[in-house]
């Protein structure tokens, strides 16, 4: 009876005794995105779920990331098959106004340059010896947007998704910080100080029918370019498409809504369950993660260049701030292009131009992914 | 492939070919607008 006593109590606390080094190690970063989350109100939709699924994956003996863990379970549901992503994706659609863009679509291209980060960051990282995919994950970070670098690396670099993610977002909610010293940089006083409203007066007013047509082109056009992208360019513009027709509103509420803050969750908790001690405390995510901060600068830089040569090509009427907002960080890139512009001239108000640059680094980050996996293939890297 | 002909074609060809789409949506939008333009009723 008291030998019997005594295994069973030996069994308690079994954890304890299986503790690796790193498991503490990674508990206390779970807490730190956990603080981060809840006490700064970074990313707390995303850090939460993540922080804590980090401190309950680092629970020696749990085996939640085990054949028949919960974890895993949640982890094979949604991100080994890219669907949470995908989900995610159809919310941001729905969430997402596209107006201010198609006001004005050659602020498209902004959103085009704002993704130029994530090629020169891919080529950085080969250069440290990275291999082929690994470089193309950690460049995906440079999209500045959450579920395509989720959806990319769970793709083609599943072991580095704990690191991507967390960087992809923790620099997203970090844009407020890294993006103003670039853009007083390159950047004169009088440039920053140009009101677009003056300037800009062709933008036109965009009508129901062409709101509704935008989704369906950018679906078809983008697939039948980089066809390898549709399922990321169809389920943003699928949200989007329900937003606008305007009959299917339980359907476009749902996708913005419970759909979107479902699977966040599960999203959420299943990366922070990658984030095991031994496999993430390593050289490797430190790179990553500085990467990943060179990644978003190069986007701030390229953008704001190309908001440069777009104003000396219309002879000064673009602000080249808005192209640090043709990132898909939406919508806290415009909110600073706004913010720095209005200390230079407090009648500036660069807010809708900012958002159109936004709105156009969204569809300008799933459209570089599309076109980054479609060129993987034609080249053979990919199946 | 080695890595730098990877790298640099996937620079060369993602940059220009993510600001050729970007363009040609861009000019697909406007003809867009011209093909439906704001009506008088969604004006008011």
């Amino acid at each position: 009876m008291i030998e019997a006593i005594i295994n069973g109590l030996s069994g308690l606390g079994a954890g304890l005794a299986h503790m690796h080094w790193s498991n503490p190690v990674m508990m206390a970063i779970g807490c730190l995105l956990l603080y981060l989350g809840i006490k700064k109100d970074v990313e707390p939709m995303l850090l939460v779920p993540i922080g804590f699924g980090a401190v309950l994956v680092n629970i020696p003996l749990a085996d939640l990331m085990g054949e028949e863990g919960f974890l895993r379970t949640i982890y094979n549901m949604g991100v080994t098959n890219e669907l949470f992503p995908l989900l995610i994706f159809i919310g941001i659609g729905a969430m997402t106004d596209f107006g201010p863009l198609l006001e004005n679509p050659k602020i498209f291209l902004l959103g085009a340059a704002g993704q130029f980060g994530i090629f020169l960051t891919i080529g950085l990282a080969l250069a440290f010896g990275f291999d082929k995919l690994d470089a193309v994950a950690i460049g995906i970070i440079g999209a500045c947007d959450g579920p395509t670098a989720i959806y990319v690396t769970s793709k083609y670099a599943p072991h580095l998704l704990g690191a991507v993610s967390v960087a992809a977002y923790s620099y997203m909610s970090l844009v407020p910080v890294i993006q103003p010293p670039i853009m007083k940089f390159l950047t004169t006083e009088k440039e920053r100080a140009i009101d677009m409203n003056a300037t800009n007066t062709d933008n036109k007013p965009v009508s129901k029918e062409a709101r509704i047509i935008f989704p369906i082109v950018v679906t078809v056009v983008g697939g039948l370019i980089a066809p390898q992208g549709v399922p990321l360019l169809a389920t943003i513009m699928l949200g989007n498409l329900m937003r606008e027709c305007g009959v299917v509103n339980r359907l476009y509420k749902a996708s913005e809504n419970e759909i979107a803050n479902v699977v966040t969750l599960l999203l959420g908790i299943s990366i922070g369950a990658t984030m095991e001690g031994q496999a993430f405390l390593k050289g490797q995510t430190l790179l990553i993660l500085a990467f990943g901060f060179v990644a978003i600068c190069l986007d701030t830089v390229c953008g704001v260049l190309f908001g440069k040569l777009m104003n000396l090509v219309t002879g000064g009427k673009i602000n080249p701030l808005i192209g640090a907002a043709g990132i898909s960080a939406y919508p806290m890139a415009a909110r600073v292009v706004q913010r720095e512009g209005q200390k230079y001239n407090k009648f500036n108000f660069l807010l809708m131009h900012a958002v159109g640059a936004n709105t156009g680094g969204q569809v300008g980050s799933v459209m570089a992914a599309a076109i980054m996996l479609s060129v993987l293939k034609g080249m053979g890297i990919i199946p | 492939m080695d890595n730098w002909t990877f790298g640099l074609t996937l620079m060369f060809v993602g940059m220009g070919g993510t600001m050729t789409a970007l363009a040609f949506l861009a000019i697909l939008m406007d003809l867009l607008k011209r093909v439906f333009p704001v009506k008088e009723e969604q004006k008011e």
